[in-house]
């Protein structure tokens, strides 16, 4: 009984191994000279621990407003990728329209100059 | 199994018009894109052209037999009919004032005719609502299109101020619609209005399983108020229509009520008509306190938008009035009221938006100071108006309070007409205000109409159509009443 989720410790292990092994073996092997630049964020993004009510750049909310349009595009196309065998047409003509509206606005944005980042 | 979501393609023309819009939506956003700046007033002109087109689709559609189609969700019946026609004409005439008012303050965009173009489908949604989601989707259109297009003179502080404060108020609403719904959905296991109807019909109300109807009740209640502008879900009309730019508050103040008291009927009236009894005392506190609190409050204006925003809250207590009655007689004369608001509120804002001109955004009473010596005929139908409003006869709002108390007279409710006889004599003194300044007060500032003559000809028939339709108001009873 028990020996049936041997798979499942092998693979939590090996899991753990391809994770934390690199991490150890850099963190043992690797030279170590951290000074306040290698300490902060990785080129973009903002300081993890700040005031909420700090400044950004616009831009980043208009990125952020067209990921969560085209994000649940996807959100909609997977269920109805589930099931489309037995929708049919109807579901394929249903999706299309959907899909077809939302290429409207992609075109409407794009025209507008919100996916230029200067 | 297979067979579950095979789609009948001939149904389809009951949703003609919404179909034809969505297209040609579309059209217009696309070719707004790459038009030139000379050719910019081609959008309007096909924004006309859309509306116009969807308005005889509709028109055709009144008088067929009622037909649910989409599993249930979607209606056509006369009311649909009739409502999406008056709303799709209220909101060609309004496209007619806002022409004017964009090109003066700079704010003409393709985006504006498009967003109005979104909310009239939404609000057409609405009206053939007939399902919970159907309406809550077709409310979420007309919200959704509405903040944007206050927001849309956003170098104006106020402007974004109103549209902020209208998007947390809505969305605020929104949910307490939604979790009445949900309430609704749990107790009645369905979302189609039919099933909820027989539901309610049905259900011993009395019992306590039944409690959790009433507590969705309420919340449905709320959210309707609250898109409706009833005291004391009020608070965000003062501040939206004073700070919206004067043509969107000309939209946002006609057209969607439309759709709000549609939204009313279906889930309200068709759906928990068995629950009136419960709904009816809700509403009568409702409606005490806006046309109390409407009438009371307006007299401190100095605010044109805003004494109008107050105007409107008394005028939806009234409606609301019909509503208490519990009569199809009572729905058709808030029906009635409904339509006749539209024509005032249509012809007072065109009125507010003709004095308007570059860099002079007239929006106080004092703007309206000497009127009669510069324009007279615009003096006198502002007149009409101001009086229609007030209710004074033979203008056409004194019928439509005069069918609200004879309902709710019948109805036996006398202590309510009276309290609404007694605040609609206390609204007459701001509206005579109005009237005070065009006529007796001479003005220190230059007040030359600038307007094209097709919105002074628009605005001169609205505002006779006032008194006309006063005179002989059978057409419009008879339809109000044949509705239900």
């Amino acid at each position: 009984m028990l020996e049936n989720y041997l798979p499942i410790v092998v693979f939590i292990m090996l899991g753990l191994g391809f994770g934390a092994g690199p991490m150890l073996i850099g963190y043992l092997l690797g030279p170590s000279k951290p000074d306040e630049e290698k300490n902060s964020q990785f080129e973009c993004g903002f300081p993890a621990f700040d005031d909420s009510r700090m400044y950004f750049n616009v831009r980043y909310y208009l990125v952020a407003i067209l990921f969560i349009l085209f994000d649940l595009e996807v959100a909609f196309v997977f269920p109805w990728a589930v099931v489309q065998s037995q929708l049919g047409w109807f579901g394929f003509i249903a999706i299309s329209i959907f899909l077809f509206l939302l290429v409207v606005g992609f075109i409407f944005e794009w025209k507008h100059g919100a996916l230029e980042w200067e | 199994m297979n067979n579950m979501y095979t789609f009948d393609t001939s149904t389809l023309w009951a949703a003609l018009p919404e179909i034809f819009l969505l297209s040609a939506i579309v059209v217009v956003l696309l070719l707004d894109l790459f038009l030139t700046k000379p050719f910019k007033q081609a959008t309007y002109y096909l924004t006309q052209i859309s509306l116009f087109i969807t308005g005889v689709m509709a028109f055709n559609l009144i008088d067929q037999p009622q037909t649910i189609i989409f599993s249930g969700s979607f209606i056509l019946d006369n009311m649909a009919s009739v409502f999406k026609v008056f709303m799709i004409g209220s909101t060609m005439v309004a496209m007619v004032y806002t022409r004017h008012y964009l090109i003066q303050h700079a704010l003409f965009r393709g985006e504006y005719f498009v967003l109005v173009l979104l909310s009239v489908l939404g609000m057409m949604v609405m009206v053939s609502g007939y399902s919970l989601l159907t309406l809550y989707l077709g409310l979420e259109i007309l919200s959704l299109s509405l903040y944007t297009l206050i927001a849309i003179a956003r170098e104006r502080a106020g402007a974004v101020e109103a549209a902020l404060k209208y998007f947390v108020l809505g969305a605020i609403a929104s949910g307490l619609l939604l979790y009445g719904m949900s309430m609704i959905y749990g107790i009645s296991g369905s979302i189609n209005i039919t099933d909820i109807a027989n539901f309610a019909a049905n259900a011993d109300l009395a019992s306590r399983e039944t409690l959790i109807l009433n507590f969705g009740l309420v919340f449905l209640v709320i959210g309707i108020a609250f898109k409706l502008g009833a005291v004391p879900f009020h608070m965000w009309v003062p501040d939206v229509y004073q700070g919206a730019p004067t043509s969107v508050t000309l939209f946002l103040s006609t057209v969607p009520k439309v759709a709000a008291v549609a939204m009313l009927v279906r889930i309200l009236v068709d759906g928990l008509g068995a629950m009136h009894a419960y709904w009816a005392d809700l509403f009568m506190v409702l409606a005490v306190l806006s046309i109390a609190l409407g009438s009371v409050v307006a007299l401190m204006q100095t605010n044109i938008k805003r004494l109008l925003a107050y105007s409107t809250i008394s005028h939806v207590g009234f409606i609301m009035l019909g509503f208490v009655t519990g009569v199809i007689s009572g729905y058709g004369a808030a029906v009635f009221y409904v339509f006749v608001y539209i024509l005032m509120s249509l012809a007072a804002f065109g009125i507010v938006i003709l004095l308007n001109k570059k860099g002079f955004e007239a929006d106080q009473i004092s703007d309206f100071k000497g009127l009669s010596k510069h324009s007279p005929w615009f003096a006198l139908m502002m007149l009409v108006v101001m009086l229609s409003m007030a209710g004074v006869p033979p203008f056409i709002g004194f019928y439509a309070k005069f069918f609200i108390l004879q309902q709710v007279i019948s109805a036996g409710f006398v202590t309510l007409a009276v309290v609404a006889v007694v605040f609609a004599v206390i609204s007459a003194y701001y509206y005579l205000q109005i009237i005070k300044s065009m006529y007796f007060e001479e003005s220190d500032k230059d007040i030359t109409i600038v307007a094209p003559m097709d919105m002074q000809l628009v605005l001169s028939i609205n505002a006779v159509l006032i008194l006309v339709v006063g005179i002989f108001p059978d057409f419009w009873i008879k339809l109000s009443l044949s509705l239900f």
